[in-house]
């Protein structure tokens, strides 16, 4: 490895999977396709692809494919190749600014709302591309839960903030209703801070309180993926444990895609880890890789300056 | 440098200074309304001493030189005029305040916001020789008729369909910039649970911005009630209560401008015509009371 790595605009391709035809696994072939269109060689190093050693045999529930984001003539995204593995709790990591949340609402098609945003390119959920323009968004969007950055309860009670999502999918039975609500509740341990105050207003929670509703909300709608963007960053440590307890819970049903800025949470819950800079995945891999092993020096200097 | 540097007053001296002015200003805006009220109903004891208030409030009989002073058709008036111009107006705003901050391109939402401005600006006298010559006539000459009625065009309709117009570009603006204020995350948290755009609109939205939505509304509704000139010209002035929309209405602030400084000579009258300004002071106060009621009770979500 050099010491002088060129960032950003380097045109070494870390996630060597790019293919063609989208419905099979993905293949790995030995260069990739840049955004120019010319084939690169891969780095000398002996690359890892998505799914390294230990989770070999994890299929991949979505897959993105040269996925680019711009806006006002800058790039936000830039050529993301993803493979997120099934039943795993993928970890993005990445200094402030280099995208993390954009590709998470990107995900979620939330870029929709932002019409500065240009988008191209695929990404896959179970074989269907979310861009297609005859997608069923609400579908789509069910079967993400995400959990945005800063808490947004809506403006309604708290037991009303988890009842919405049951009430959009067509649940209309009280009884079931009630129950769920309780059980997401605890699940997030929040049910006993609020259990005698449900009918109230959702926006006099605390933000750490927020944080956990709108995880309870999310979870409610019963998605495949969770979108987790910066899930602990207003809890105290003890909340922030029972977060992480219970997403690795949770991995037995769902897929994760947590964002974080805490290294220790990262290592603490990734199977499989994404390191972005400058809106490119610069380097993946399992924890052990990653936190062991890195190879560019940018995210050497990350590590560093993490601890 | 040194000179300004001395001439600056002690903080805690301009920190008194400044909390002083801020005291005095709001005791004089809050003085204003008692003042104006304290008036009004000086001016008025005169009438009020001659005749029973009920009376002058539940009778439709308006004729000074006899000495009847009811002002129960003024009253209507005003209230149907108003009303008239809200039915047609809130609806509209509403839907195009969605309309414009949800779904149009930005050309035409920055567009809108130019035309609200010139609407805004144009003065009331103009919006009254508009509606004569263009509500007026199309009411007499082509609506009633196809309803197989008959009108003057100076009726209730006319002055409810000026006002409203006017009324526009004051609530368009308010609710689109409740709208806008609805945080976009806000939506995002409920798309991503699964709503459509519009369940996002009805229920999240709506509801986030329901405070502003009645603050604008009740802004048009003031409006409309204190217009006076762009009324007082296509509505008619008979003071006679309404029976249908294509009937003369006369509403108080009519009342008062066409009257005041002319018919002083008749006993009383310009106690009456003060007495009709605190109605609609009274009018005032209590629309915007009940809407400071319904805004405590929405209040907290
Ligand atoms: N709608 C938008 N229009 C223009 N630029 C945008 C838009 N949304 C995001 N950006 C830009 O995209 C870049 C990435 O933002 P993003 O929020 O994804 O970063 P992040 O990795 O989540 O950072 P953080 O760790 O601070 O949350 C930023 O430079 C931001 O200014
Ligand atoms: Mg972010």
């Amino acid at each position: 490895m050099s010491a002088s790595y060129p960032i950003p605009g380097n045109k070494i391709r870390l996630t060597e999977s790019f293919d063609a035809g989208f419905l099979e696994e993905p293949s790995f072939k030995a260069g990739s396709l840049d955004a120019d269109g010319q084939i690169e060689q891969s780095i000398s190093t002996p690359q890892q692809n998505a799914y390294s050693t230990n989770d070999q045999k994890a299929p991949a529930i979505l897959s993105i494919k040269n996925f680019n984001v711009q806006a006002a003539g800058s790039t936000i995204l830039k050529n993301i190749n993803l493979e997120i593995p099934k039943g795993k709790i993928t970890v993005l990591l990445g200094p402030s600014g280099c995208g993390k949340t954009t590709l998470l609402k990107c995900l979620n098609r939330l870029s929709d709302l932002h019409p500065s945003l240009k988008v191209n390119g695929k990404i896959l959920i179970d074989g269907e591309d979310i861009f297609h323009p005859t997608q069923d968004l609400t579908k789509i969007r069910q079967k993400m839960g995400l959990l945005s950055q800063r808490p947004f309860p809506l403006p309604m009670s708290i037991y009303k903030n988890i009842a919405y999502g049951l009430k959009i999918k067509g649940i209309r039975d009280k009884k079931v209703i009630k129950e769920k609500v309780e059980k997401h509740l605890k699940d997030v341990g929040l049910w006993e801070e609020v259990k005698d105050r449900l009918h109230g207003p959702a926006a006099r929670l605390s933000i750490g309180q927020q944080q956990r509703l709108c995880l309870a909300r999310g979870l409610a709608v019963g998605p495949e993926i969770i979108l987790a963007d910066e899930p602990t960053s207003a809890l105290d440590p003890i909340s922030s444990r029972k977060i992480e307890e219970e997403f690795l819970r949770l991995k037995e049903d769902y897929t994760l895609i947590v964002v974080t800025h805490i290294l220790r949470q990262a290592r603490r819950l990734a199977d499989h880890i994404v390191f972005m800079y400058f809106g490119e995945v610069i380097e993946q891999g399992t924890p052990d890789e990653i936190f062991n092993h890195p190879k560019s020096d940018i995210l050497k200097q990350y590590l560093q300056s993490g601890h | 440098m040194a000179a300004l540097q001395s001439l600056r007053l002690p903080a805690k001296l301009t920190d008194r200074l400044s909390t002083g002015w801020l005291n005095f200003a709001v005791l004089f805006l809050i003085l204003l309304p008692l003042v104006i009220g304290v008036g009004l109903v000086i001016k008025s004891l005169p009438l009020l001493e001659q005749a029973s208030t009920w009376k002058m409030l539940s009778s439709a009989e308006f004729s000074p030189q006899q000495g009847h002073f009811g002002f129960y058709a003024f009253i209507m008036g005003s209230a149907l005029v108003t009303l008239l111009s809200f039915v047609l107006s809130a609806p509209v705003c509403l839907l195009a305040a969605i309309y414009l901050t949800e779904y149009s391109p930005a050309w035409l939402t920055q567009t809108m916001y130019f035309v609200i401005d010139v609407l805004a600006g144009i003065p009331s006298v103009v919006y009254g020789v508009w509606g004569v010559l263009v509500v007026v006539p199309l009411l007499a000459g082509y609506v009633a008729p196809a309803l197989g009625l008959s009108t003057t065009g100076y009726c209730l309709l006319s002055g409810g369909v000026v006002l409203a117009i006017m009324a526009v570009p004051y609530m368009l603006n308010m609710l689109m910039e409740v709208f806008r204020s609805v945080p976009v995350e806000l939506k995002e948290a409920s798309l991503s649970l699964g709503a459509t755009y519009w369940e996002t609109i009805k229920w999240v939205v709506l509801r986030k911005g329901i405070t502003g939505i009645i603050a604008a509304l009740s802004l048009g509704i003031s409006k409309a009630l204190g217009e006076t000139i762009a009324v007082l010209m296509v509505v008619g002035n008979v003071a006679k209560v309404p029976k249908s929309v294509f009937d003369a209405a006369y509403p108080l602030p009519a009342l008062i401008a066409n009257n005041y400084g002319d018919m002083m000579s008749v006993p009383l009258y310009d106690s009456a015509l003060m007495f009709a300004a605190l109605l609609l002071f009274v009018i005032i106060l209590v629309f915007n009371s009940i809407t400071n009621v319904l805004l405590s009770r929405v209040k907290e979500v």
